[in-house]
């Protein structure tokens, strides 16, 4: 009896913070959340389809630029790379800002953070999104490029007619796991001041100290988000193989 | 260029290598050994065991590492029990076995998979011909499935891992003063960001590629079946000529 007492008090208080304007605080930073995770995604597939068609390249060169890109940035920590955004970003500011006098010598131009933290987690989703652009150009049949070739399709032809449409449906599926991965990437922005999901639980959890309640929440929000893109992205993937029929 | 500062930067970021190392030594040795628990749940049969581990996996690989950290370090304190509980508090108020435990908990989940579909990929032939031999369950899981579902998991894991080397960067965020924390201390006291994070940069980046090099060699040794054979004329030996 006691316990759900209890129970019932714990509630009660929970919906007491999330009315008092918490709640909102919280769905404010899952449409932030969202915004940095769509943009994130968006410089990640241009930079990703670069880097995948400098790995595919018969420049050394550029071969070597996309490896190493997708080595570097995939081998570092995300934090370390968010941090060399936002303040490396501002270092790199207040250096150029000093130098033509703009401002004084002892003040400051910040990073925007939402573009510090939408480069940083852009580029490393590039650098998984190169990877499943990669992999999906590679499992194209040789001999459709080929007769592409033999028809006397232009290169431009080549890539719009055959190439992108089948590097998209195969490219379906792991781009599925890279925005789940940009999302959860995504809740380290808050430490450059990003309002998204996991700041607004933090600074919810610091002013009530019910930081049980609203990491919890920030969780299960999470858990939301990752789970309603999966149906999405098996539509996707449906819409994108719309015209290949598996051999039965 | 300052080669002063950065090595000395080098140096200070260096010698929290051990920490970083500790944490990641840690939270892979438990979380393994969770993995391998839910491994077993989701291949015994037993529907209930299947459920919970269904559940796990679903729960942390669904939600950043930093909620489940944060959730466990700030969160769990909340209970009045836990705090009383002489052996709950003493882990729980310790940012290191928070993050430990946290690391361990979120890499369960993934390598449990990553077991799973090893275990789903060895040949169907190789069981059977075990069965055949009249092995019993036991002796056929530790000399058939087991050696072939490791190799099999190799890769993978090996991915996992290199993922928990960058995760350990995440115990700064509770005030643990590994290779990140002291880098970030460094940027702080000195505002030059882009070097400091430069050299923790190279330093992270080494490790990793230690850690995949390391990975590959035991997988080198652990297939020697499907290397070509080496040459033949290594092979025969030249007769000697005193004969």
């Amino acid at each position: 009896m006691e316990f759900l007492n209890n129970l019932l008090d714990q509630l009660s208080t929970a919906y007491e913070l999330l009315a008092a304007g918490w709640g909102v605080q919280l769905l404010w930073g899952i449409s932030w959340t969202l915004a940095v995770t769509v943009v994130s995604m968006l410089i990640g597939a241009t930079l990703g389809s670069l880097v995948a068609a400098a790995k595919l390249s018969s420049s050394g060169g550029l071969r070597f630029i996309g490896e190493s890109y997708t080595t570097v940035f995939r081998g570092e920590p995300e934090l370390l790379i968010i941090y060399l955004f936002y303040y490396g970003g501002t270092q790199v500011l207040t250096g150029v800002a000093r130098s033509t006098g703009s401002i004084g010598p002892t003040d400051i131009v910040n990073m925007p953070s939402f573009l510090g933290g939408v480069l940083a987690v852009g580029i490393i989703s590039g650098a998984y999104q190169a990877e499943v652009f990669r992999g999906s150009f590679l499992a194209i049949h040789r001999g459709e490029l080929e007769a592409a070739r033999a028809y006397g399709m232009s290169a431009l032809m080549r890539f719009r007619l055959v190439i992108m449409p089948q590097v998209l449906r195969l490219a379906v599926p792991g781009l599925g796991n890279v925005w789940q991965l940009t999302i959860k990437d995504s809740a380290l922005i808050s430490v450059t001041g990003v309002a998204e999901l996991m700041l607004s639980a933090n600074k919810a959890a610091r002013s009530t100290h019910h930081s049980l309640l609203f990491y919890a929440l920030a969780g299960i929000l999470y858990l939301v988000m990752t789970s309603i893109s999966t149906p999405i992205f098996e539509k996707a993937e449906r819409y994108t193989s719309r015209s290949f029929v598996r051999p039965k | 260029m300052d080669s002063n500062f950065y090595l000395s930067t080098i140096w200070s970021v260096l010698k929290a290598l051990p920490l970083t190392l500790e944490i990641w030594l840690f939270g892979v040795a438990i979380g393994l050994v969770i993995a391998s628990g839910l491994t077993w749940m989701r291949a015994s049969g037993y529907k209930l065991g299947e459920y919970f581990a269904r559940a796990y996996v679903f729960v942390f690989r669904g939600s950043p590492l930093l909620v489940q950290l944060y959730l466990i370090y700030f969160g769990l304190s909340q209970f009045d029990f836990v705090r009383h509980s002489p052996i709950l508090w003493p882990i729980l108020r310790d940012p290191m076995y928070c993050t430990i435990l946290a690391m361990a908990l979120n890499t369960a989940a993934y390598s449990s998979e990553i077991f799973r579909g090893a275990l789903r990929a060895v040949p169907v032939g190789q069981i059977e011909a075990a069965k055949a031999f009249g092995m019993p369950t036991f002796t056929r899981f530790r000399l058939v499935t087991l050696p072939i579902a490791l190799r099999l998991a190799l890769p993978a894991y090996s991915t996992e891992i290199i993922l928990m080397t960058k995760a350990t960067a995440l115990a700064s965020m509770v005030t643990i003063m590994e290779m990140m924390g002291t880098a970030q201390k460094i940027q702080h006291d000195t505002f030059r960001p882009i070097e400091v994070l430069t050299c923790a940069g190279v330093i992270y980046l080494l490790l990793n590629l230690s850690i995949a090099r390391l990975f590959a060699f035991v997988e080198y040794l652990l297939s020697p079946h499907l290397r070509p054979p080496p040459e033949q004329s290594q092979q025969i030996k030249p007769v000697p000529e005193v004969l």
